[in-house]
């Protein structure tokens, strides 16, 4: 089966100062589906996100977007491929000093000329979606872990984007809202055929939603397929992610307590 | 997005085909509202819509509520199932009046 894709990542390398993040990454992102990155903490998810959406410039390789090389492009393409994606942050980023209704509303005041009135309808619609119209004129400060997600999802969405993307939906959410949440996100799909991009650890999130799964650990991609691919898997460490497994790290225990203590011994100084 | 205004002899039509987004919604607006202040009931016929976005969806809004406080009939024919599942997504699909045909729009006049 040929299907169109969205993102192409080839080759991609990821470094922050000399500390390679991400080493040799290929993967495609299919259009109009939806694709699930997994990992342990720290193994690079949020990195990849920000490469695609063209935050954190890559050391080499080549990330095409719709067909364009995003780390080639210019401010100005840069500035237009934006206007299609969207985005929700690992921790919400929303402006503290403005309100919900605001903070949701803000791409649309920056990028277009629409009329008041469509501008508070778009608001409002984008607000019930998430299950947040009651609380609009709250101000960030005043909204809980689930509801600051749903705030960002919101705002995620109010331009209507092609592409989105979505780090850590339902960290921390309890399973109803993270489940309304997992519904939410097949809608987007199914209505608005929008291809979607999820950062997770919820396993039960990742098995409902994800058509692809891509899992990264060890500085690159452990495994890229289908939920039955993922599943069908023998690699130690996808295993290990399934099943939550701690990693298995042989502990000295004398020395564990010393590095723990910050106490050394003479033997450890040499 | 393509408009035009058709006169009934008792209500307006308006014909919608092509995207409605961000750069047409405006004009969707001013379109919907301007007819709606000739005091007629309106139908937008979505027949040949292939995709409207959330700019144009907030405008039709706008004209079901225009239309209400002045109480004239605002339909909506002919939607799309992919426009419906937009609809649907928002629960508007069961606050606006959707038809299928211009006569049911009509019986609903005459009633
Ligand atoms: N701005 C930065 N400067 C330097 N190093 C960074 C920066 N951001 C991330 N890193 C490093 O890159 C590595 C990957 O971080 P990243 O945030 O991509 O992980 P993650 O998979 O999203 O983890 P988590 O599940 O905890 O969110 C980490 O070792 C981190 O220390
Ligand atoms: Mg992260």
């Amino acid at each position: 089966m040929t299907q169109e894709t969205a993102i192409e990542i080839r080759d991609l390398v990821v470094e922050y100062g000399n500390r390679r993040i991400l080493n040799s990454i290929d993967l495609d992102i299919p259009l109009g589906q939806i694709s699930v990155i997994m990992g342990g903490s720290g193994a690079g998810k949020s990195t990849l996100l920000r490469s695609m959406l063209g935050l954190k410039k890559p050391t080499s390789g080549a990330i095409r977007m719709l067909g364009t090389d995003i780390c080639t492009a210019s401010p100005g393409q840069l500035q237009e491929f934006r206007k299609q994606m969207g985005v929700a942050f690992q921790g919400g980023a929303l402006f503290t000093s403005m309100t919900v209704g605001e903070n949701i509303q803000l791409p649309l005041r920056q990028h277009t000329r629409l009329d008041e009135n469509t501008i508070q309808i778009m608001t409002r619609i984008k607000l019930d979606m998430v299950n947040m119209l009651p609380h609009e004129h709250l101000m960030p400060s005043e909204l809980s872990g689930g509801m600051t997600k749903r705030a960002a999802l919101a705002r995620a969405i109010i331009m209507d984007p092609k592409l989105l993307f979505f780090d850590e939906p339902s960290a921390g959410l309890d399973p109803i809202t993270s489940a309304e949440l997992d519904e939410l996100i097949i809608k987007l799909k199914q209505s608005m055929n929008m291809t979607i991009v999820v950062v997770t650890h919820e396993l039960e999130s990742v098995f409902k939603i994800a058509d692809r799964i891509a899992i990264l650990g060890d500085g690159g991609l452990i495994l890229a397929g289908t939920p039955e691919e993922i599943r069908a898997s023998d690699d130690p460490r996808v295993v290990g992610l399934l099943n939550r497994t701690p990693r298995q790290v042989n502990v000295d225990v004398d020395q564990h307590l010393r590095r723990l203590s910050g106490l050394q011994e003479a033997s450890d100084k040499k | 997005m393509k408009h035009e205004l058709v006169n009934k002899p008792d209500f307006d039509v308006l014909v919608l085909s092509g995207d409605i987004d961000l750069h047409h919604s405006p004009t969707l607006r001013e379109r919907i509202l301007s007819s709606l202040k000739g005091g007629r009931p309106l139908l937008i016929d979505m027949q040949e819509v292939s995709y409207i976005d959330s700019s144009g969806i907030a405008s039709l809004v706008e004209g079901f509520q225009t239309a209400k406080s002045s109480n004239l009939h605002f339909g909506l024919l002919s939607i799309s199932s992919p426009t419906l599942q937009v609809l649907a997504i928002t629960r508007l699909d069961k606050i606006f009046s959707l038809y299928e045909t211009e006569d049911s729009f009509i019986e609903i006049l005459e009633l």
